[in-house]
């Protein structure tokens, strides 16, 4: 990748001698924990990017002698594959990022709420956990990790949703406030965080939040993993500083002809070709949680969004009347635009039903499905009508 | 306290306390749809969005408690816009054949709608392409899913006020409904037909089975003679449909009003109230022989009273092992029923055949109740329609009648008398009271030692009650309880009910005789009754149940003339077998889901 501005980096699967790093960060005080990790400027990588460091910050400063470390491994963003991949070649770093927040929040229990369809995954992961807890006892640790199984909704990604499920209820996002990080799982404090932001965290402590501030920009430090798919020569896992915009990106992955990249899967942001250049890829552009999916010019736009639409009129939860009727309308309505059933205009009223969605939705889900509409309609509008 | 503004008024409100709730301090309102007084937040229908300083997204007051320093605004461009995209989306769903609809004028979406989304639609309908789904299923009420919002009141009503959760959350996404187990229709399902999600459904999607052209029939076919009794909590909540303020007796006027529509013959339930204190008093008393006296350890006490239909069927699905603790009587409406066509029917020389029961009830369980194949023994249908009050109060405006201005009238007797110990039946509490009121009077020859006989540990709206009163004083039949510590218990609202159910099961309840009613508050928060409903309004109508009772010369029902009467000339004593053969009955297992 030389010359082309993309600079591979090796820290998620990088070879580490995990019971060195655990060490290490067990004899750490939580509070050089949490300022390690804040200051590295870590922010999450399933997509919303808070924070990690404050996470933990306000999860360790509740008081209660019950608190939780949830991983997230409901991976469940189309053109996202990344923490399978995670979890397949470094479990142990998932474990131990954990471990970590745990002893940095003041948790002795995590449980991992695995996406069913990484069911496979499982009896290998078992395997894995049970030499993990021998290995942090040996260190003297006391932290224990229990595996939940997801059953296919993309809603249960979210996180209080996610509470839901492992509980034994409907997977149906809570009203927030309060946030997990005062009242998460069984209703405590939790920390919830993403398969690689775990990974992340571990591999911080173990080289310095100040290596890693040499990667990235300041809104998006270091480098993160993304899962490049769609019209590309070389659809797979690749791990990127942060900052490169998306021509860049596309100079290397695309097929020569790529007229718009999807960022952040279908409740990301469509970027179209005359935008490449412009576009950062990280927080202070369009922000991902590693999907990329690149289009070219054999592509439909109108089914590209279709599908997206499609995707969240069937996986949303269904409780909030914005997100559950919202995504019906919006799918409706670009048919009948399409099918000559209505004015074009509609799309006007499209959009501005996505703009309510965004701020009237009850969860990430439902206020995010406005981004791939405005984007897509924003840009593409003639391949919708037409 | 906690300050912050709305609208830029200043306000100093509790911790804790929700922007809605804070908003209502300063008059100003807040339209909300899937909220209740009821029920627990849930903050999905979106309708009570407001606008936050600061906030990203707007946030549903129902839902966000306040903080120090809040700004909220309730009624900015961007949440203008957004209401009226919610209830635009909502009514995109939703069947809005308003002119059809039972629930025409008493809708929570047709009034936001009223408001907010008058005029041309911007959104297509999605109704057509769904295939929503009727059940009719049954006797009691309809659920009808293209009504429907997703509000989740009769879901968190089914789980939170009954820990029945017959109904519940299914599918997502567009496919979202509320459903039973499996699909199951609702005749096949644990549902108790108590009617508290009909009472809280904000739109027509719940409703009862309304049997109003029925009578009308009835009433119209010169050949029949229609008799209608009306439940002991009808007259405390009518009048809210007819322009009362909660809490209103409008005894006399539904009498009149009742006799109006043309009714042949205006009787009440009351009567058969006092009757079953009669029977049921009787065979506790009779238990408690055995029990006590007789060292017979196969008498199944404690005893709960039958007279609620829901609380039947819950246990019939719930419990079933412990039916044999339930008293054998039917309920007032039933021993009504069955002495209409038998007693009623030989004093006033009428065709049985030709006789036409009906009844008005705070209920939609009675529906369910009045269909069971076991209540027909006089070879006649005990009851043959079940009217709800509200109902009935539809009938009255239907005959053009001015309730308001009506005079009083008295009822029609036979079967017309009663004392305040049947009115007290509409409240929660109100059996046990007056059952004590009778059966100590039974045992010791005076009167229950509370002042003008006034039980007041049996009342009130505390979920579960528990009573112990001394017997002291016995007669010669009944000394073996004399000093006898009779523990009685009281629960109202199925979720109580099973926690009264759940310590009598694990051994750890010592009671002798247990009231249970299926609603929140008894039957004066009956599932037939005016919508809406919460605890205020009840505890109205509970202080007028009260009220009426202190009114009535009699207040024992072993002193009700006609129940003497009914004795002497028809049934000889209580739990004869005369009385076994009509006015009482068995139950049978139900399947748990």
């Amino acid at each position: 990748m030389e010359n082309t501005g993309l600079n591979k980096v090796d820290l998620i699967f990088e070879e580490t001698d995990e019971q060195e790093v655990l060490t290490k960060a067990f004899k750490m005080s939580k509070e050089k924990i949490i300022q390690e990790i804040l200051e590295s400027g870590l922010k999450g990588r399933g997509g919303a990017g808070f924070p990690t460091g404050l996470k933990w910050k306000y999860t360790a400063a509740e008081k209660s002698n019950e608190k939780y470390v949830v991983c997230n491994a409901d991976e469940g963003e189309p053109g996202t594959f990344k923490d399978r991949e995670i979890l397949d070649k470094v479990s142990n770093k998932v474990h131990g990022g954990m471990a970590i927040a745990g002893k940095a929040i003041g948790a002795k229990k995590g449980y991992v709420y695995l996406r069913g369809e990484y069911r496979y995954l499982l009896p290998k992961l078992m395997a894995e956990l049970e030499d993990f807890h021998k290995m942090i006892s040996e260190i003297g640790y006391d932290f224990n990790i229990e595996y939940r199984m997801g059953s296919g909704a993309y809603i249960c990604g979210e996180e209080s949703a996610l509470f839901e499920s492992i509980e034994g209820n409907r997977g149906e996002p809570r009203n927030k406030p309060p946030y997990p990080t005062s009242s998460g799982l069984f209703g405590k404090p939790t920390s919830i965080n993403n398969v690689e932001t775990l990974v992340t965290a571990m591999m911080i402590l173990k080289h310095g939040s100040k290596d890693f501030l040499k990667y990235g920009t300041n809104d998006s430090r270091g480098s993160k993993v993304f899962s490049v798919s769609g019209d590309t020569p070389t659809p797979g896992i690749f791990e990127l500083e942060l900052g490169m915009t998306v021509q860049q990106f596309v100079n290397v992955f695309g097929d020569g002809d790529a007229k718009a990249v999807q960022v952040g899967g279908a409740s990301g942001f469509c970027v179209p070709r005359k935008k490449f250049a412009e576009t950062i890829i990280g927080f202070e552009g369009v922000p991902t949680g590693g999907s990329m999916k690149l289009f070219n010019s054999s592509r439909s736009m109108y089914n590209v969004l279709h599908n997206y639409l499609d995707f969240f009129a069937e996986e949303s939860c269904g409780q909030c009347t914005p997100c559950r009727v919202g995504c019906q309308q919006l799918l409706k309505g670009i048919e009948m635009v399409k099918k000559g059933d209505v004015k074009s205009t509609y799309l006007n009223e499209l959009v501005k039903l996505a703009d309510t969605m965004k701020i009237a939705a009850k969860c990430g889900l439902g206020q995010s499905v406005g981004n791939a509409f405005k984007s897509i309609v924003g840009n593409f509008r003639e391949e919708i009508i037409y | 306290m906690i300050n912050l503004t709305i609208n830029n008024q200043k306000i100093s409100v509790k911790e804790g306390t929700t922007v809605l709730a804070a908003a209502k301090q300063l008059n100003i309102t807040i339209p909300t749809l899937c909220n209740h007084d009821d029920l627990c937040v849930a903050g999905n229908c979106r309708v009570c969005l407001v606008e936050q300083k600061g906030a990203r997204t707007l946030i549903a007051s129902c839902a966000v408690p306040v903080f120090e320093g809040m700004e909220i605004m309730t009624n900015s461009l961007r949440v203008r816009n957004a209401r009226k995209h919610v209830v635009e989306l909502l009514l995109s769903e939703h069947r809005s054949d308003c002119t059809k609809c039972y629930k025409n004028q008493n809708c929570e979406l047709q009034a936001l709608a009223n408001e907010f989304a008058f005029g041309d639609h911007i959104l297509l309908s999605l109704v057509e392409e769904k295939n929503y789904n009727i059940d009719r299923s049954s006797p009691s009420f309809i659920k009808d899913d293209s009504k429907c919002i997703r509000c989740q009141r009769c879901v968190r009503t089914c789980s939170e006020l009954q820990e029945v959760s017959a109904i519940s959350v299914s599918n997502k996404g567009a496919n979202q409904k509320i459903s039973s187990f499996h699909d199951r229709p609702m005749s096949s399902v644990v549902c108790t037909n108590c009617g508290q999600c009909v009472n809280r459904c904000p739109t027509g999607a719940l409703v009862e089975k309304t049997y109003i052209d029925q009578v009308w029939d009835a009433i119209y076919d010169p050949d029949k003679h229609v008799v209608v009794q009306t439940a002991p909590a009808v007259r405390v909540a009518l009048g809210e449909d007819l322009g009362y303020d909660p809490g209103e007796r409008v005894t006399g006027k539904m009498v009149n009003a009742l006799r109006q529509v043309g009714f042949d013959s205006v009787l009440d339930t009351d009567f058969s109230a006092d009757l079953t204190i009669m029977e049921e008093g009787t065979e506790l008393l009779n238990r408690l022989k055995k029990a006590l006296m007789d060292g017979d350890r196969k008498v199944s006490l404690p005893m709960f009273t039958s007279c609620s239909p829901g609380w039947i069927k819950f246990i019939e699905h719930k419990y079933p092992e412990f039916l044999p603790n339930l008293s054998t009587c039917k309920s007032p409406q039933q021993m009504f029923g069955a002495l209409a066509k038998t007693y009623y029917a030989a004093k006033r020389d009428l065709d049985p055949s030709k006789i036409v029961s009906v009844s008005i009830m705070p209920c939609t369980a009675k529906k369910f109740e009045a269909d069971r194949p076991e209540m027909r023994s006089s070879g006649y249908k005990d009851v043959d329609y079940v009217l709800t009050t509200r109902e009935l109060a539809v009938m009255i405006k239907q005959a053009g009648i001015d309730f308001m201005n009506l005079e009083s009238a008295n009822y029609d007797s036979i079967m017309g008398e009663s004392t305040g110990a049947g009115v007290i039946f509409g409240a929660t509490g109100g059996v046990m009271e007056a059952a004590l009121r009778t059966a100590y009077e039974i045992i010791t020859g005076h009167e229950v030692p509370f002042g003008n006989l006034n039980i007041t540990p049996v009342r009130g709206m505390d979920g579960v009650k528990e009573a112990t009163v001394k017997i002291e004083g016995c007669v010669d039949e009944w000394k073996f309880l004399e000093g006898v510590e009779l523990k009685v218990a009281i629960a109202h609202g199925l979720v109580n009910a099973n926690k009264i159910m759940k310590m009598v099961r694990d051994g750890k309840a010592s009671y002798h005789f247990i009231e249970i009613m299926a609603c929140p508050g008894g039957c004066i928060g009956g599932g037939g009754q005016p919508i809406p409903t919460n605890l205020e309004i009840r505890q109205n109508r509970m202080k007028a149940i009260y009220s009426e009772d202190e009114g009535k010369t009699l207040r024992k029902s072993h002193e009700n003339p006609e129940v003497i009467a009914v004795y002497k000339e028809f049934l000889h004593q209580p739990n004869s077998h005369k009385s076994h053969e009509l006015l009482h009955t068995h139950y049978v297992e139900r399947d748990n889901y």
